[in-house]
């Protein structure tokens, strides 16, 4: 396959993944504010999705406070925000569009009749009438592009490069997400936690990072207990089972990247199963001890690192 | 204008080869044509069927367009395209024998039948190709042909080439395209008419392709197609051909030339590459031979095909054959190669670097339509029937500046078909450009081509940047 193929593939399946993610937690912060909260606690919230998605210096600069209808538009529909789901969508597409004949014809529609309803959806003002519906409809349609992709492609290395794009960002989202949700609340270890004297509120927020990954029955089933910080942690890190899990997604592209190893990838090889294998052997007390904030941030470096790597050894 | 000829009726009478249409037309429920034309625009953006237009503001919607696709196809009869198809045949076959000869022995001008200057002086004369063999001595593998019917004074219609696109013709996709769109639409139409399938010029395309490989390779020929990238005009038909082959698409970034042949830069290393369908013209291909600026081609590329070790499709220098100061000499050439009387009628033409020619043309400027020798797309010409008083007297001096710059031709009453239009059904005038493909082993084409149409009451211009639309095209067996 051409490196060039190769790359957009990486980007296309990144974006949409990115899109999705980003869709997962609006909506989960967008829930969270249906419920009884202090004003602060909300502003919060909204504060921290910001700095999750490294926005909030962008966001203050032009709007100053926080206001959860401009912070979800901010998020969902700037032109200028390279994150913002509209850009993540034009890009995906973009990418797809530069590629369409390595895509079947079903991929390449769906991901432009994505970006096609999107607009749409955004001029009809759903937004604003009902940010929820929104949020599915980017989910569902992310959903669609995955099952469109398995179900169509032959599976030979284009499906390996868009499922390296896809898991790898995957990876780096639920590691943001866990970082800024655990700051937000626990603190650091033997720092005074925010708000653990209100276990409803504690039920809240946990429950909360959990659906934004869809795994709130999965903790259920998981580990049949009531909700507990460390539990969460270890079930988004650690579990390989659970599909949005650190562990499982870098499984994911270590597999894949076996699969397209050529002349010059056993370094990068070898840091991703490096990367995978700590993951096996990983304990969550032990996580937990050294600082998982401290965990996450090198976490997220590699697996910036390796994204790097995979484009100096593949896409170039 | 005077007479007109129409595709389906002559009077009041429906032209037999539309009257299958026609019945059906009329069983058609109330509203049920414009719903089709609302579901075929919707399948056409979701399918991404789209050109961009050069120099158009980004609104938002990005600079991609739909070329309007229109419902009521354009029928030709068998007998008429077993005449078509043999006179195709016969021309391009001849231009490919001139090309060669332009570029070797110059029998053709030595005979006179093509005066030298008009060759050896013209901007689309590549001195660089003189001497170099190309496989099957094929220059133009894939040509494009455009052939209007225009009315006789006795009311019949006789075919006519407008031009020959021998360089990198495009429109296929559409031809593919509106026929597998006609197909989800009206599938019982197809049902109650024998109507001669094209789905298969991608195969034919490949064949070509590959029968016009390098000599002597180890292994199974690689293709690609060449692409400016996803900005140009054509993007969706370069990726949808690379596609329809099940061959790479690359971009002149893509491709590398070391010790005389190419390769492209893949995930497993490099790999070498034997034939280029290139859509980029010529002067982009090298910058180490032509514009030193172009980045859409690959340097090194002209080195390695003069080698032999690479075919470019279409060879570079087929520019030669399709400038329209040569058309004129297309039915001599026909004669001078194959000894054979024209089948297909060129148009009368004036060429305005003779003086008497000129003379002619300034006369006549309000009736005629001038082209540029070297122009395409419906750029830079005038229409003088359609033009105000100052558009031609803005053109008289642009035309009287550089007159061996320009042609003239009579304004021909191009056959109209009806079309579906705003206010219902309506005649419109209609091209026709057939896709030749010559390879090692003859010419193939499917039969028909792509009809486009001027949407426009009256417009004689048909070219999609112009506003033009395009028509599934029939030719329906016996």
């Amino acid at each position: 396959m051409l490196s060039r193929t190769a790359d957009h593939l990486f980007w296309q399946s990144r974006y949409m993944e990115r899109a999705e993610n980003t869709a997962r937690l609006l909506d989960v912060n967008y829930q969270a504010a249906l419920l009884p909260q202090t004003p602060e606690v909300a502003m919060a919230g909204w504060r921290s999705l910001l700095s999750l998605f490294e926005l909030l210096p962008a966001y203050t600069a032009r709007y100053g406070e926080i206001d959860a209808r401009r912070v979800q538009e901010f998020i969902v529909a700037d032109e200028t925000s390279p994150s913002s789901i509209l850009n993540s969508l034009r890009a995906a597409r973009e990418n797809a569009r530069a590629v369409r004949g390595t895509l079947t014809t079903e991929v390449w529609e769906t991901t432009n009749q994505t970006w096609i309803e999107f607009r749409a959806l955004l001029k009809s003002g759903l937004l604003a009438r009902d940010p929820a519906e929104l949020f599915e409809w980017v989910k569902l349609r992310s959903h669609l592009a995955r099952g469109v992709t398995l179900g169509t492609m032959l599976q030979d290395e284009a499906v390996d490069f868009l499922r390296i794009g896809s898991y790898l960002e995957r990876a780096d989202n639920t590691a943001r997400m866990l970082d800024v949700k655990f700051h937000a609340v626990v603190g650091e270890p033997r720092e005074e936690p925010v708000l653990r004297r209100d276990p409803a509120a504690e039920f809240y927020h946990w429950s909360s990072v959990l659906r934004s990954v869809s795994g709130f029955e999965v903790y259920r089933k998981a580990y049949s207990n009531v909700i507990v910080p460390e539990k969460v942690a270890e079930l988004l890190i650690l579990n390989g089972a659970m599909p949005r899990s650190l562990a499982h997604c870098m499984g994911r592209v270590l597999h894949s990247l076996r699969r397209v190893a050529n002349d010059q990838s056993d370094e990068t090889l070898r840091q991703a199963g490096k990367l995978k294998a700590e993951l096996d052997y990983g304990r969550i007390n032990e996580i937990m001890a050294n600082g998982l904030h401290a965990y996450l941030t090198q976490f997220l470096e590699r697996v910036g690192d390796l994204g790097g790597d995979i484009s100096r050894d593949f896409l170039i | 204008m005077a007479t007109m000829f129409d595709e389906m009726h002559a009077g009041e009478r429906t032209r037999a080869h539309y009257q299958g249409y026609e019945r059906w037309l009329a069983e058609q429920p109330q509203g049920q044509m414009q719903a089709r034309r609302e579901e075929a625009e919707v399948i056409f953006r979701r399918v991404g069927i789209t050109f961009a237009v050069y120099g158009d503001k980004d609104s938002g919607e990005g600079t991609e367009r739909l070329i309007p696709f229109d419902l009521i196809p354009r029928v030709i009869p068998a007998h008429e395209w077993r005449e078509m198809e043999a006179g195709l045949r016969q021309r391009v076959t001849a231009l490919n024998r001139f090309i060669h000869d332009v570029y070797h022995e110059q029998e053709i001008l030595k005979a006179g039948i093509v005066p030298k200057e008009q060759v050896l002086h013209n901007a689309q004369f590549r001195p660089e190709m003189m001497g170099v063999n190309v496989p099957g001595q094929i220059y133009s593998a894939i040509a494009g042909i455009d052939i209007v019917r225009a009315a006789n004074a006795d009311g019949s219609g006789s075919y006519h080439v407008l031009e020959d696109n021998l360089r990198v013709p495009s429109g296929v996709s559409y031809m593919l395209e509106n026929r597998k769109m006609m197909m989800r639409l009206f599938p019982d139409l197809f049902a109650r008419h024998r109507i001669a399938p094209v789905a298969h010029y991608p195969d034919l395309l490949l064949e070509t392709l590959r029968s016009l490989a390098p000599q002597g390779l180890a292994s199974e020929p690689a293709v690609v197609v060449l692409t400016p990238g996803m900005y140009n005009s054509a993007y969706f038909e370069h990726a949808f051909l690379a596609q329809q082959m099940g061959v790479q698409l690359v971009e002149g970034k893509d491709l590398f030339v070391k010790d005389r042949f190419v390769y492209m830069r893949t995930t497993r290393g490099s790999r070498r590459v034997d034939v280029i369908y290139r859509r980029i013209d010529d002067d982009f291909l090298d910058p180490e031979v032509f514009r030193p600026e172009s980045t859409l081609g690959c340097a090194g590329l002209i080195d390695a095909y003069k080698a032999g070790n690479v075919t470019l499709a279409n060879a570079v220098g087929t520019g030669i054959a399709d400038d329209k100061s040569i058309y004129p000499y297309v039915p001599a050439m026909i004669e001078f190669y194959l000894g054979e009387k024209p089948i297909l009628h060129n148009v009368p033409t004036w060429q305005c670097r003779k003086a008497e020619d000129l003379a002619h043309v300034l006369a006549n400027l309000k009736d005629l339509v001038v082209k540029e020798v070297h122009g395409a797309g419906g750029y830079g010409m005038l229409v003088g029937p359609a033009a105000t008083k100052a558009e031609i007297e803005d053109f008289r001096r642009v035309l009287m500046a550089r007159p061996d710059n320009y042609i003239g031709q009579p304004t021909l009453s191009l056959s109209t078909c009806p079309t579906y239009v705003e206010a219902g059904i309506a005649p419109r005038h209609i091209d026709l450009r057939p896709f030749v493909l010559s390879g090692a082993q003859g010419v193939q084409m499917v039969p028909g081509g792509l009809t486009r149409v001027a949407l426009k009451e009256g417009s004689l211009v048909v070219n999609s940047s112009q506003g033009g639309g395009t028509k599934d095209t029939w030719v329906l067996e016996n």
